[in-house]
Formats: structure tokens, C-alpha cells, sequence
């Protein structure tokens, strides 16, 4: 039964801003990596080291909670935190979804860092719709400065996803002056044509908003860094760009 | 009034450095009709409407002319006029031109037409074998005559529910002038309605504040298949429409009132209620049997209007407040929209209305099975501490799930019509699928009415009606081309609304009449 209960640090019943259509979206707590430029640094911790304010929520009362909401949504979207730390949760709550008569219409995505195995996404994949996955830099030692972690198993969730037909979207976080520099920006969209030439791309331009202070501090990106940023993938292959 | 006051009121409008001709013509009407007795009341009803409990929303002392009018546009078109001597169109150069004749024929207390027709429906015979862009043009001439001929954004078209050509040609015009004039609401039914039509509905808004979807299963149950949306949220009969609209201050009854919920709805709202419907009694009487306006009018007798398809919109407003109030009373402390229990009350307080006002019957109401109409009626610009209509008070609204689940009981029980406007920040825009999934989910949960506004937009709605903000720059100094700028612009000097953080405002339905 352990499967069936979540640590959740948030739900949020619409939201336009996690996938396609307005969707129900779950935080969950906890993340293995430690991002300087986290907008939730909250839900990083360890759900079971008492200084989160998650709740213990049963798949239940998940689903009561949906479905309320769910007459005007085009799925559900379950972010973190990261999603796949709590993976046989997230497979749990998607199934029940699957089998609900009256939710079974919304879509089931996640929202990722990519660090999570293969094993992993073979469990989730038949229940899951599509995945948003956030790719904090292509270069190893940068990924490393920026989350803590090495970037490998990022990669291969992009392509592992990519071939199973559920890469909905791949994010760029760009942080200024960290890893928006031209010629990483065009190795970076080289290697996602080299997954997808078509793939569905959102730049976001990094924002202090909700970030814990920093040393040194991190700038905040200015639509002209957007708009280099975007002419670099522009160039190459025949993505669909989002510019946020 | 005095021969002098009416002396000083006529001078100082016909002085006004920034009314311009037609606006004073209006206005010189307005007053004129004032200057006659008012047909005649009780004295209670009468002390209620000099006491603002109750409201005729200045539609003079003797009606010459129902508030809205429907006109059966598609028979106009299909028989031709003897009284506009026109013959029948055949093509669509023609057709366009006679719609434009026969607008400036029509009647309403505003004095122009608040309802052009269902376009898409009217012009369909008249489209085969022009290509996309000839009508783009065609409409887009016609679109521009639209905004400078007809004087505010009370002017208002109906689309949907099944996706045409026109209507897809009237969303690129409207997206490529951005237009005050006209206003549009898309009729939307789940199983007719694509997504594909609500999504460039949707994009429309994000350019220009329009259109409004309605619940069309939800209106036909009411109205039966011709129904229209026009003016602002008033759902009426096509060939028909309401002689008046008179409101009751629900706020304002509640002052009057002393003790709980229980004993409101049994004698203080009940008489009330009666003083509202004898006004509108005695102003439909007015209307009908002294002016004798459906024996004379063109429109009725060519049958492009039938006295049977009329009917008389009772409205209310300043739910919020009295429920409130009604719950403070009672010792409590929850707020409309924000307790259960104050919801609760809400909807026992607008239940009893209903009940009250069918069990009224009201002369030459048959569009309205012989009753009043109910309406949630959206203020006006001389409001002031009062929430339109049923909605929860500005900056005082929840997230927006429990927003719609606590407005959407109210909806059903409200056939002349409501409206609750929510309120979208700019990520939106780039999620427009989001807005047509709510939209979707809103109609199913039963609201009547969806209209958003964004945060960004250049439009502000003032309920209904749009405005554009720069058009409200120095209105004082230099005037305004469309009317409802200056409800707009006096609305905005009174309440900062551009301000807000929240940009849903209180009506501003015409109020035809001087700042006095």
C-alpha cells in the first residue's frame, strides 16, 4: 500500500503554464538535484526529513481533488520537487486516472529533470502521456555547477522518451553569462536535432523570482538574451520554439 | 421639475464642450421626456425608486420605445421593406447595405440598435461563390462603417454555434481592425462547436476583448433555437426583445430588513419584489397602451417584430453585499464566495427571487411565458459601493475554479441573462488551448455566460461593453466618439480601475441621462 500515498508539497487546480491545455497539476517533494536557480528550492528537500511541508496524500483524495476540477482540464501534470523520485506514486495515481470513467479523457504528463533510469520510464511510459523534460545544460561540468549532478542520465531520458514517441517538450533554462553562451546554445541545438529535428523547445529566461539568494548572484536574462538565444535555434533544424 | 432646472440642464448640455452633436440630440431627448409626469405608482413603489432601492435605469418618464429590440433580420432580407423601400437583396454588396439602411431604423432606448443579428446565419445565402478574401474585404468595409456610424459598443452581434465561413472571416476583420464597435458574443455548444472555432475565438479575445461565449443548450432550453445575446448580457427573443429593464438593490432591501435570512425571503425581500414588478407593470403599460409603440413602429407592423415574443427584464444587484449583510446578522462571519454558507444563502436569496418573479404575471410578456425575465443586472456608473449583478465583489474574487463553482448555480435561474467576467494573466496567450478547456468545463458546470478578460489587453470591458484605454486619455478635454467612452471615462476617474490589479468592473449599462 506505501505505493498509494505521495509526499506532496502543492497542487494547484488550473494551470497553463505545465503542458497542453489548462491542466491539474501535482508538486511533489523532494529532488535529487539541487539547482542554484530552483524557483521552488522548497520542494527539494527529502520528504522524510521533517523540514518539508509536504503532506502524506493518498491517490483517493488526489483524485477527488481532480475531479472537481476536472471538466475544465486537458490532463494532469505531476512536477516537483521531481516527479520520478516518487515514480511508483506517479505510475500509481496515472493508472487510477486510466481507470476512472470520468477522468480517463485527461492526459497524464510529467514534468522532469531527466535523472531517472530507464527501468524507471518503462514503468511509467504505459501510463503516461507525454513528458516535459528540463535540460540545464548540455556541457557536464556546467550541469554539474548548476544542479549538483552530472547530466548523462538527462541525456538519455531525451532520447529514451524521444523514441518511445513521449518527449512532449524539452526546456531550456538559461541562466546569463552561466550557460547561454552562443557556440553551447548551437551544440546544444544540434544535439536535440540530432534527437528530434521538430522537437517542441522552450527557452525560459532565468527570473530571481522565488530563488534562494546566491553567491555570486545569478543575473536575470533580458529579452535581447532571449532573442540571441532563440536566433540560435532558429538556425538550425525545424524546431518549434517557445520563448518564455 | 421646475421650468428652471430643466432650463439650466438643457443649457448646460447643449455648452458641453466635450459631448459632440448626436451625443447632445440623445441627451436633449433624454430630458425632454423627463419633463412629463411619470406613469402612476403607489406611493411605496414610488418612495422605493426615488430611494434608489429600486432602479429604472433612466429610461424616461414615458417610454416611446422598448428598451431592446430584435428585429428578424434573415425576414427582413428575404421579404424586403416597404416601409425602408427596399427591395429583397440578391447578392451580398446588396444585402450588406440594406443591414446598414435598416441599423439605423431600429429602436432602443440607447436610440440605435443593440442587436445587428446572427451574421453568420443572415449572410450565409448570400456567400457562394465569393472566395475568402472578397468577403474579408467586403466585411472589412462594412466592419469600419459599423464603428463610425453607430455610437458605442452596446451594438452587438451574434455568432456560432456551428463553425462558417463568415463567422472565421468576421474573427480575422475584427483581429485586423480592433474595433470597439460592434460587440459579439459565440454562441458555444459542446457537440456543435469545434475547438478549432473556440481557439480563434479565443485568439480574437487575447487581440480585441470580444467575443463573449454563451451556453447555447442552456439558452435554447430558455428561449427556444432564435434566441440572441445583445447589448450587454441581456438574452432575449430574435423578432422580439424587452420593453424595459428594471432592477431591485438587493444591497439596499437588505438595509431595510431587520433579523435573519429566514424572515428576509419571507416578507422583506417578497415586497420588494412586488414594488419592482409594479414599476415594471406600469412601465410596460406606458409603453404599450399610451404610446402605443407596437400599433406604429415599422418593425412591428411588418412582422419583423411580434409583441409576442416580448418580454420585461426584472434585474438584480448587489447580491453580494446583502448576503453579507444577511449573514452578519445572523452572527456570522463568511463572505460570498468565500463560505459555503454564505453561497448557500446566495442562492436562497436568488431561488426566492425567481420564484417570486414567475409567480408575477406581467402584460405583453409572452416572450417571457408571461412573466418578467430575470436578469443580473451589471450597474451602472453612478453605482458606488455595490457589486454588480450576482457577482463577487472586485479584488474580492477566490482562485478561479472555486469562482466559477460558486457564480455557476446562480446561472440557470437568470434567462434574460448574467454575467461573472474572470480574469486571465498574459501566459495565457501562449496557451490558448487552457482558455478553451475552461471555457468548455465553465459552460458545462452550468454558467450561462464566459467572458475573460487579459491582464495586458489594450481593451478594458466594462461588463458588457469594451473600451479602449486610450481612448479614455483627456475624454474631459476633448471628448469621444463612442458613448460609452464617457461611461467608461467616468467610471475610471471615479474608481482607478485601469489601477487594479483586477481589472473586472462594475457595469455600466447606459444611463441616458445628465450628471446631475
Amino acid at each position: 500500500m506505501s505505493s498509494l500515498h505521495g509526499f506532496v508539497a502543492d497542487t494547484v487546480s488550473f494551470s497553463c503554464v505545465d503542458g497542453p491545455g489548462n491542466r491539474f497539476v501535482v508538486f511533489l517533494q523532494g529532488c535529487n538535484f539541487n539547482c542554484v536557480a530552483c524557483h521552488n528550492p522548497q520542494t527539494i528537500a527529502c520528504p522524510i526529513d521533517g523540514a518539508s511541508k509536504a503532506r502524506l496524500r493518498t491517490i483517493e483524495s488526489l483524485l477527488t481533488q481532480i475531479g472537481q476540477a476536472a471538466p475544465f482540464l486537458s490532463g494532469i501534470t505531476v512536477s516537483g520537487g521531481e516527479a520520478t523520485q516518487q515514480a511508483s506514486f506517479v505510475g500509481a495515481l496515472f493508472t487510477a486516472i486510466n481507470h476512472d470513467a470520468g477522468l480517463q479523457r485527461l492526459t497524464c504528463f510529467v514534468d522532469t529533470n531527466g535523472a531517472a533510469d530507464e527501468r524507471t520510464w518503462d514503468d511509467l511510459l504505459p501510463v503516461m502521456d507525454g513528458a516535459m523534460v528540463d535540460l540545464k545544460c548540455l556541457d557536464p561540468q556546467i550541469h554539474y555547477r548548476l544542479t549538483g549532478q552530472p547530466n548523462d542520465q538527462v541525456l538519455q531520458s531525451i532520447r529514451y522518451l524521444q523514441r518511445a514517441g513521449r518527449l512532449y517538450e524539452v526546456r531550456l533554462l538559461l541562466v546569463p553569462g552561466v550557460n547561454d553562451n552562443p557556440a553551447l546554445l548551437h551544440r546544444t541545438a544540434a544535439w536535440l536535432a540530432a534527437v528530434d529535428p521538430a522537437m517542441r523547445v522552450k527557452l525560459i529566461g532565468f527570473r530571481c523570482h522565488g530563488v534562494r539568494p546566491m553567491m555570486p548572484e545569478l543575473n536575470e536574462a533580458s529579452a535581447a538574451d532571449m532573442q540571441a538565444a532563440a536566433a540560435v535555434f532558429a538556425g538550425i533544424g525545424r524546431f518549434a520554439v517557445t520563448v518564455v | 421639475m421646475e421650468m428652471n432646472e430643466f432650463r439650466d440642464l438643457v443649457l448646460a448640455l447643449v455648452q458641453d464642450g466635450a459631448l459632440g452633436y448626436d451625443q447632445k440630440v440623445r441627451r436633449l431627448a433624454a430630458l425632454a421626456t423627463d419633463a412629463l409626469d411619470y406613469p402612476a405608482l403607489s406611493p411605496e413603489c414610488r418612495e422605493a425608486l426615488d430611494k434608489r432601492v429600486i432602479c429604472d435605469l433612466y429610461e424616461g418618464h414615458a417610454p416611446f420605445t422598448p428598451r431592446y429590440v430584435l428585429p428578424d433580420y434573415e425576414l427582413a432580407l428575404a421579404n424586403g421593406s416597404k416601409h425602408l423601400e427596399l427591395d429583397a437583396p440578391l447578392v451580398l454588396d446588396d444585402a450588406l447595405a440594406f443591414l446598414q439602411i435598416m441599423y439605423t431604423h431600429v429602436p432602443s432606448v440607447t436610440t440605435y440598435p443593440v442587436y445587428l443579428g446572427d451574421l453568420d446565419k443572415v449572410l450565409a445565402r448570400f456567400v457562394d461563390g465569393i472566395t475568402d478574401e472578397q468577403l474579408d474585404d467586403k466585411l472589412r468595409r462594412f466592419w469600419i462603417g459599423l464603428d463610425r456610424m453607430l455610437p458605442d459598443a452596446f451594438v452587438h452581434l451574434d455568432l456560432g454555434p456551428t463553425d462558417s465561413r463568415i463567422t472565421r472571416s468576421i474573427l480575422r476583420v475584427e483581429r485586423s481592425l480592433r474595433q470597439v464597435v460592434p460587440n459579439i458574443t459565440l454562441k458555444v455548444d459542446p457537440l456543435l462547436t469545434p475547438d478549432d472555432l473556440l481557439l480563434d475565438a479565443v485568439h480574437t479575445v487575447f487581440e480585441t476583448g470580444k467575443p463573449h461565449f454563451v451556453n447555447h443548450p442552456m439558452m435554447v432550453g430558455d428561449h427556444g433555437p432564435r434566441y440572441a445575446a445583445v447589448s450587454c448580457y441581456n438574452s432575449l427573443k430574435i423578432g422580439g426583445g424587452a420593453h424595459t429593464l428594471v432592477r431591485l438593490n438587493l444591497a439596499e432591501v437588505v438595509l431595510r430588513h431587520s433579523g435573519g435570512v429566514d424572515a428576509f425571503l419571507a416578507d422583506t425581500l417578497p415586497q420588494y419584489v412586488a414594488l419592482t414588478s409594479e414599476l415594471i407593470e406600469a412601465r410596460v403599460r406606458s409603453l404599450v397602451d399610451q404610446q402605443h409603440f407596437f400599433e406604429t413602429n415599422w418593425l412591428a407592423t411588418e412582422g419583423l417584430i411580434s409583441i409576442d415574443r416580448f418580454t420585461a427584464m426584472f434585474g438584480v444587484f448587489g447580491l453580494a453585499e446583502a448576503v453579507n449583510r444577511l449573514i452578519e446578522c445572523e452572527g456570522g462571519s463568511g463572505r460570498y464566495g468565500h463560505d459555503v454558507s454564505a453561497d448557500q444563502v446566495s442562492y436562497r436569496v436568488i431561488e426566492r427571487v425567481a420564484e417570486l418573479v414567475a409567480a408575477r404575471p406581467q402584460p405583453y410578456c409572452a416572450g417571457g411565458n408571461g412573466t418578467a425575465s430575470l436578469h443580473s443586472q451589471g450597474g451602472i456608473d453612478l453605482d458606488q459601493n455595490v457589486t454588480a449583478g450576482t457577482r463577487i465583489p472586485v479584488g474580492e474574487e477566490p482562485p478561479l475554479l472555486q469562482h466559477i463553482a460558486t457564480c455557476a448555480p446562480h446561472h440557470r435561474l437568470f434567462p434574460a441573462g448574467i454575467s461573472d467576467i474572470v480574469h486571465f494573466d498574459e501566459t495565457a496567450v501562449r496557451n490558448p488551448q487552457a482558455v478553451v478547456d475552461i471555457i468548455r468545463g465553465a459552460l458545462e458546470s452550468g454558467m450561462r455566460d464566459f467572458t475573460f478578460n487579459l491582464d495586458s489587453n489594450e481593451f478594458i470591458r466594462i461588463t458588457g461593453y469594451l473600451v479602449r484605454k486610450r481612448d479614455l486619455v483627456d475624454i474631459a478635454v476633448s471628448g469621444a466618439r463612442h458613448a460609452s467612452d464617457y461611461l467608461a471615462a467616468g467610471s475610471e476617474a471615479a474608481f482607478h480601475l485601469s489601477e487594479r490589479a483586477v481589472q473586472r468592473v462594475g457595469c455600466h449599462e447606459l444611463a441616458p441621462r445628465l450628471r446631475r
